[in-house]
C-alpha cells in the first residue's frame, strides 16, 4: 500500500488493527456532548480552565485504580464485592498507623499492603477450594471486613502525616502524582495481562474453567492470583483516599461505592460479565466515562439526585449499546 | 456362637445409620440451622417460646421473607435483582409525600406504589432479556434511578408521615382471635404471598420453566418456552413482593430514607441460604422463606448475646459463606 492514500477503508483498516475498544467511541461522544452542553448552558468552563480537567482525571483515580484490579477478577470470570471494605479498611487502618508521623509511614503501607494479600488469598481459597459462587464469597468477606471494621471505629481515627499527602496533593512538573500512579497501575495491568504467562492464562480460566483445568492449567491458583491483585489495588485506592483526607473512616469505601461502580465502569469498558474477555484500557475509559459525565453535570449545575438517575441510566444504556447485538441471551 | 450374632447385628447398626445418614444428607441444612438457633434464642429468652413469642417475630421477619421470596425467582433464572432495596425504600418514602397527612389517601398510596412496583419489574426485565444488559448492571442501574428519582421526588427528606391505615399492614393486629388473643396483619400477608407463591412456583408451569431457564436458556429456548416473557415475569413478580415489603417495613418502622438500604444482598442471602444456587437451575420457596427466618433468628440470636450491632455484619458474612460452602461440597458428592 502506498503511502499518503487516505481513504475511508484505510482508516478503518488502521482502527481495527489497534483494538480501540469501542467504549473510547463514547467517551469521545460523552465528551464532545458535555463540552457542547457546558458552553451553551453554563460558562464553559471545562474548554477555558485546564483545572478542570485534571480535577476529571484526580476523581477518576480512587476509582479507576480499584477497576484495575476489579477487571482482573471479572476477566477471570469471578466478581470481587469485597472491595468496597477493604479501601476502608486500608484508610483506618494507615492513619490509625501512622499516627501523623512520617517515620512509621513505611510500616504503615508494608501492613496495609500484607493484609490485602490476606483478603485477596482468602478471597480467592473460598472461591476456589470452598467452591462458593464469587458473588457470595466476596459479599460475605466484605460483611466480615464490615462487621470487624465498624465494630472496632467509630469515627475518623488517626491521620497521616503531611509527607504522605503528597500523594494525594503533589505533582510533578503539570501531571498530578496521583494520575501518573493511575497511568502507572494501568499499563502494569495491560502488562500482566497481555504479555505475561499468567495473563493468558486468566483469559483462559476465564473463557471456561472446565476447559482450563483440562488443559493442565493451576485455575485455583490463577483465580487466586486475580484475587490478590484486586485486593492490592484496593489497598492502593485506600492509601490514595486517605491521603486525600488526611485520616481515615469505616464509611469512605461504601460511602464510594467502589464495589458496584468498579464492576459497572469495567463491564462499560467491555469486559464480559462471563468471563474471558476484555482489557484494563477500555475499564479505563469506563471511568473516565464516570469522571466525565460528574464534571459536566456539575458545572451545568444538575441536581444531586438527578445526577444519580442520569448515572444509572447511562450504566444500563451504554452496556446495552454493545449487548444488544449479542446473540446470547443475557441473565 | 455371640460374637457371630453380634457382627451381623452391628453391620446392620451400621448400615441403619448410613441410611439414617443419607437420610439427614439429604434435609437442606437451612431447616436444622433454623432450629436449633430458635432453640437458642428461646433458651436465651423464654418469651420467644410462646405463641405471641413466635408471632412477633415472623411479624418482624416477614419483610424480608417476602423479598427473599421474590429475589428468588430471579436467582432461579440465573438472575439477580439488586434494586430490591431501593424499592422498598421509595415505597416508603414515595407513600408518605402521596398520603401527605390526608388519612383517606392511604389506599390510594399502596396501589400507586404497586403500579410503580409493576413498570419497575418490566423495565427490569426487558433490559435483561431485550437489550440483553447482565441482570447485575441493569438493576444495579435501576438501583441508582430509583434511588435518585426517590430522593428527587421528595426533596431529599422524607415529607409528611404516614397515616395509621396505611400502616396497619405492617405493625397492626387482626384482633378477638379465639386462644392467640390477637393475629399480627404482616404475618397474615406474608401467609398469603407464600401462598400465591408457592402455587405459582410449585404448581404452575412458570416454576418449571424459571427453573429451566435458569439451568440452561438454549435448551429451554429451543424447547418452546418463551424465555423472555418467563424471565420479565420474574422480576416483575420481584419488583411487586418488594413494594408489598416495603410497605409492611413502612408499617413497622415509620417513614426513613434508609429503610430498604441493603435489604437486596440480605434477601440474596435468604435465598442462597435456603438452597437457591447462584446462576440459577435450583431454587426452594420454602427455603428462602426459612432462610429468611434463620437470619432474622440470627440477628436476635446476637442481640440476645449483647453483641454489638456492627457484628451482625460479620456473622450474616460468615453464615452465607459456610451456607453456599456446606451445599457446593455436598451436592459434588451426590454427583
Amino acid at each position: 500500500m502506498t503511502t499518503g492514500t487516505i481513504s475511508a477503508k484505510n482508516l478503518k483498516q488502521a482502527v481495527q488493527a489497534i483494538h480501540i475498544p469501542p467504549v473510547y467511541y463514547f467517551l469521545v461522544i460523552i465528551t464532545l456532548v458535555g463540552i457542547t452542553l457546558d458552553q451553551l448552558f453554563a460558562k464553559g468552563n471545562i474548554l477555558s480552565n485546564p483545572v478542570i480537567m485534571t480535577n476529571i482525571l484526580v476523581r477518576s483515580v480512587a476509582l479507576g485504580i480499584v477497576a484495575v484490579g476489579q477487571s482482573f477478577v471479572m476477566i477471570g470470570a469471578a466478581i470481587d464485592l469485597s472491595v468496597a471494605f477493604t479501601i476502608s479498611l486500608t484508610a483506618v487502618l494507615a492513619s490509625q498507623l501512622m499516627q501523623g508521623d512520617p517515620a512509621r509511614v513505611p510500616m504503615a503501607i508494608l501492613i496495609v499492603f500484607g493484609i490485602g494479600i490476606v483478603i485477596g488469598v482468602a478471597n480467592g481459597l473460598i472461591v476456589t477450594k470452598l467452591n462458593v459462587n464469587p458473588f457470595i464469597a466476596t459479599l460475605g468477606t466484605g460483611l466480615i471486613i464490615k462487621g470487624i471494621l465498624n465494630g472496632t471505629f467509630a469515627n475518623y481515627k488517626g491521620s497521616v502525616p503531611k509527607s504522605f499527602q503528597s500523594f494525594g496533593y503533589d505533582s510533578l512538573g503539570p501531571i498530578p502524582i496521583s494520575i501518573l500512579v493511575l497511568l502507572v497501575v494501568v499499563i502494569i495491568g495491560w502488562f500482566i495481562l497481555s504479555r505475561t504467562k499468567f495473563g493468558a492464562h486468566l483469559y483462559g480460566v476465564g473463557g471456561s474453567r472446565e476447559i482450563g483445568r483440562l488443559s493442565g492449567l493451576r485455575t485455583a491458583r490463577i483465580v487466586t492470583g486475580a484475587f490478590i491483585i484486586s485486593s492490592l489495588t484496593a489497598v492502593l485506592s485506600g492509601l490514595f483516599i486517605v491521603s486525600r483526607l488526611g485520616s481515615g473512616a469505616p464509611w469512605v469505601g461504601p460511602d464510594g461505592v467502589y464495589d458496584l461502580e468498579s464492576i459497572a465502569a469495567t463491564v462499560i469498558g467491555g469486559t464480559a460479565l462471563a468471563g474471558g474477555r476484555g482489557g484494563v484500557f477500555g475499564t479505563l475509559a469506563g471511568v473516565l466515562m464516570f469522571g466525565v459525565i460528574d464534571t459536566v453535570f456539575n458545572q451545568l449545575g444538575v441536581d444531586t439526585y438527578l445526577k444519580t438517575v442520569l448515572r444509572g441510566a447511562i450504566i444500563i444504556l451504554a452496556v446495552a449499546s454493545y449487548s444488544i447485538r449479542s446473540g446470547r441471551e443475557a441473565a | 456362637m455371640t460374637t457371630s450374632a453380634k457382627k451381623p447385628l452391628s453391620m446392620q447398626l451400621t448400615s441403619m445409620l448410613l441410611s439414617v445418614w443419607n437420610l439427614i444428607k439429604r434435609i437442606p441444612p437451612v431447616y436444622p440451622v433454623f432450629v436449633v438457633i430458635m432453640i437458642g434464642v428461646s433458651q436465651l429468652n423464654p418469651n420467644f417460646a410462646t405463641a405471641n413469642g413466635i408471632l412477633l417475630f415472623l411479624r418482624r421477619s416477614s419483610p424480608l421473607a417476602i423479598l427473599a421470596m421474590g429475589q428468588m425467582f430471579v436467582l432461579a433464572t440465573g438472575g439477580f435483582d439488586l434494586s430490591q432495596g431501593s424499592l422498598v425504600t421509595l415505597t416508603v418514602i414515595g407513600s408518605s409525600l402521596i398520603i401527605y397527612n390526608n388519612e383517606s389517601a392511604g389506599y390510594t398510596a399502596i396501589l400507586i406504589m404497586l403500579g410503580i412496583g409493576i413498570i419497575v419489574g418490566l423495565v427490569n426485565g426487558f433490559v435483561v432479556s431485550f437489550l440483553k444488559v447482565p441482570s447485575l448492571i441493569a438493576t444495579l442501574g435501576m438501583l441508582l434511578l430509583i434511588k435518585g428519582g426517590g430522593l428527587y421526588w421528595t426533596g431529599g427528606a422524607p415529607k409528611g408521615y404516614l397515616t395509621e391505615n396505611w400502616r396497619f399492614f405492617g405493625r397492626g393486629y387482626i384482633e378477638n382471635i379465639p386462644v392467640i388473643g390477637r393475629f399480627p396483619s404482616a404475618v397474615i400477608i406474608l401467609l398469603i404471598v407464600g401462598v400465591i407463591m408457592s402455587i405459582l412456583f410449585y404448581k404452575t408451569n412458570l416454576g418449571k420453566q424459571i427453573l429451566a431457564i435458569g439451568d440452561n436458556a438454549r435448551a429451554s429456548q429451543l424447547s418452546g418456552i418463551k424465555v423472555k416473557r418467563v424471565r420479565m415475569v420474574a422480576f416483575l413478580i420481584s419488583s411487586i413482593l418488594a413494594v408489598v415489603a416495603g410497605v409492611l417495613i413502612g408499617g413497622y418502622g415509620g417513614t426513613s430514607i434508609v429503610a430498604g438500604d441493603g435489604l437486596e444482598m440480605q434477601s440474596v442471602s435468604a435465598a442462597v441460604i435456603g438452597g437457591a444456587l447462584l446462576l440459577g437451575g435450583r431454587g426452594s420457596l420454602i427455603g428462602a422463606v426459612f432462610g429468611a427466618l434463620t437470619l432474622e433468628a440470627i440477628f436476635s440470636l446476637l442481640n440476645l448475646l449483647g453483641l454489638p450491632k456492627p457484628f451482625r455484619d460479620a456473622v450474616q458474612g460468615l453464615i452465607i459463606i459456610g451456607a453456599v460452602a456446606y451445599a457446593s461440597i455436598t451436592s459434588r458428592r451426590r454427583d
